[in-house]
């Protein structure tokens, strides 16, 4: 156990972590937001990543591949927002629909292979492993991200503050009052999970970029790692941050800390095929830690009284 | 402004659980009208307003507004014509919200929701202004989460986002059910202030007999999913709460010293 060989892998902790950080930027926006759990981004976080590499093998440049990954990304949100709200079926299994579905239209998307890989040296990706140490700053991958979800989040901060925007608020808040008040909430749910697994998607395509590869695999579990995000950002930095721009950045630093901690564990010797027990064990228990907290530590509280009236 | 022509309902049809809410109720309200609804549990009084609201589609008759029929228009797109306040303070109010959020919601209730920004600093005034009505102090906590609010505080801030934009018809269901008395009272003075000052047509369901024979114009008593009893003008005036019980024991057969309808 050499620390040099931790402080080694920190940078790159640190960039997959930006990259997953824009990813539960948009769990953010379904779960936090809409009060929905979509368990479609398991699927988009390889579409983006396949419709991307697809793209730049056959020649397009990498802001339109870019482009076409959130917009494939946004036609998943928009199928399982049809299954919810069109057709009634559940959130969770919704999400879960169109995750399966996916999995046969990634493997199209990547002509009918499991693994594309695409070569940072004849393409002219914009982030890569590679290009974290020994780069100037404006090639450097961290850089590049953090421009990304700057961009990200200012551009959610405005439209969440727009007409629309806060009629997809009070949806998620409360659905019977945002009827009674003229809103489609079917319609606000279906733009949100549209920008939601379109914000997903573009992390999956620079998340394939930087990886060098887009593989049929790569999204297995993604919700729990947003979910792992979102979480520790709130427990970690929630005191801190009080207007909406603050949280999505709390967000993106939770994924940081997810991928630093990451980092630490596998140096300290755990077997990397238990990193997803591991993550999901750490999910469970941060997403108990409310409830447990009121059930069994809340201090008895009298009823009534002037002082609760 | 409002009719309705035979309106019916059934429950779980089919099911053990059938239930017949709803069994040919015809209404007709002019512009102007306070309605009071009074009757029994499960006499179709809160599934009457559900059914103007569009909560759930009705079997059978038609409901229009102001001339127009919205018998088959989902609930979203009657809101345009609506203002509801519920039973529950919960209901009404996006806690997750800031009040002035809320209120920006409401203003455009009916309108088409834009790219524009959600508040404007004019709309906060007018805010302002209106949460005076309250005399609550919420005007001075513009920027508060609705969540932090008592039930009371959001029973009277639904009920000014109902009436922010002028509906054709106010629904108040047991708005006042769940405050405690003091409370109660200060929401109802408030909501007779403000359906007497825009000169609003409301129905309000109340289990209180008084505040149904002192609140509006016009009384109406339910019983199993119909209207049995209308009374308006000098007639209402002068009823008195021994009068609705007898009417309410000539209908039901006797069976009304079980219920919970208040006699206070």
């Amino acid at each position: 156990m050499n620390i040099g060989n931790l402080f080694n892998a920190l940078p790159g902790a640190c960039a997959q972590g930006l990259i997953w950080g824009i990813m539960a930027i948009g769990v953010y926006i379904t779960y936090k937001i809409l009060d929905l759990a979509d368990l479609t981004v398991d699927g988009t976080m390889c579409t983006g990543g396949a419709v991307c590499v697809m793209m730049l093998l056959n020649g397009h440049s990498v802001p339109v591949a870019l482009a076409c990954a959130f917009g494939a990304g946004m036609l998943a949100g928009l199928v399982t927002g049809i299954f919810h709200t069109a057709m009634g079926i559940p959130a969770i299994l919704s999400g879960i629909l169109t995750q399966l579905g996916l999995y046969s239209i990634n493997l199209h998307i990547m002509g009918n292979k499991a693994n594309q890989a695409i070569s940072v040296d004849k393409y002219p990706l914009i982030v890569s492993l590679r290009n974290i140490k020994g780069v100037p700053f404006y090639k450097n991958t961290i850089f590049i991200v953090i421009i990304f979800i700057v961009i990200i989040v200012g551009l959610l901060y405005w439209f969440f503050g727009t007409e629309i925007g806060c009629s997809i608020r009070a949806t998620g808040s409360n659905p019977n009052m945002s009827r009674a008040q003229g809103i489609n909430t079917d319609m606000s749910k279906i733009i949100g999970l549209m920008l939601s697994n379109g914000i997903v998607a573009l992390s999956s395509g620079l998340y394939a970029q930087y990886q060098g590869f887009a593989d049929v695999n790569m999204g297995r579990g993604a919700i729990v790692i947003g979910l792992a995000a979102v979480i520790i950002g709130q427990v970690l930095f929630g005191k801190f941050v009080h207007n909406f721009a603050g949280k999505l950045i709390a967000v993106a630093l939770g994924a940081i800390v997810y991928y630093l901690v990451l980092q630490v564990v596998l140096w300290l010797g755990l077997n990397s095929n238990d990193l997803k027990l591991l993550s999901a064990l750490v999910v469970a228990v941060f997403l108990a830690i409310p409830y447990v907290k009121t059930k069994y530590f809340s201090r008895v509280s009298k009823k009534g009284g002037a002082d609760r009236a | 402004m409002l009719k309705l022509i035979g309106i019916k309902k059934t429950f779980n049809p089919g099911t053990v659980n059938e239930k017949q809410a709803l069994c040919g109720v015809d209404l007709v309200l002019k512009e102007g009208d306070f309605v009071t609804v009074i009757g029994g549990n499960g006499a179709g009084k809160s599934t009457t307003l559900n059914a103007i609201a569009g909560v759930w589609p009705v079997d059978e008759g038609e409901i229009i507004i102001d001339g127009v029929n919205v018998t088959r228009l989902p609930e979203y797109r009657r809101a345009k014509y609506l203002g509801r306040v519920f039973q529950d303070p919960m209901t009404g109010t996006a806690a997750s919200m800031q009040i002035e959020e809320n209120l920006a919601l409401a203003s455009r209730r009916g309108l088409r929701r834009t790219l524009k920004s959600g508040i404007n600093a004019a709309e906060r005034e007018r805010y302002r202004d209106r949460l005076k009505i309250l005399d609550l102090g919420l005007e001075d906590r513009l920027t508060a989460k609705v969540g932090l609010l008592s039930g009371g505080q959001r029973q009277a801030l639904t009920l000014l986002m109902a009436t922010l934009k002028k509906p054709k018809l106010l629904l108040l269901d047991e708005h006042t059910a769940a405050l405690d008395p003091k409370t109660a009272a200060k929401v109802l003075e408030a909501t007779d202030k403000i359906i007497a000052g825009d000169n609003l047509t409301a129905i309000m369901i109340t289990h209180n007999m008084k505040d149904a024979i002192a609140h509006g114009n016009r009384l109406i008593m339910m019983h199993e999913g119909r209207i049995i009893y209308d009374v308006s003008g000098e007639e209402k005036k002068n009823l008195k709460v021994s009068d609705l019980l007898q009417k309410f024991e000539q209908a039901s057969g006797g069976e009304f010293a079980n219920d919970r309808m208040m006699l206070a």
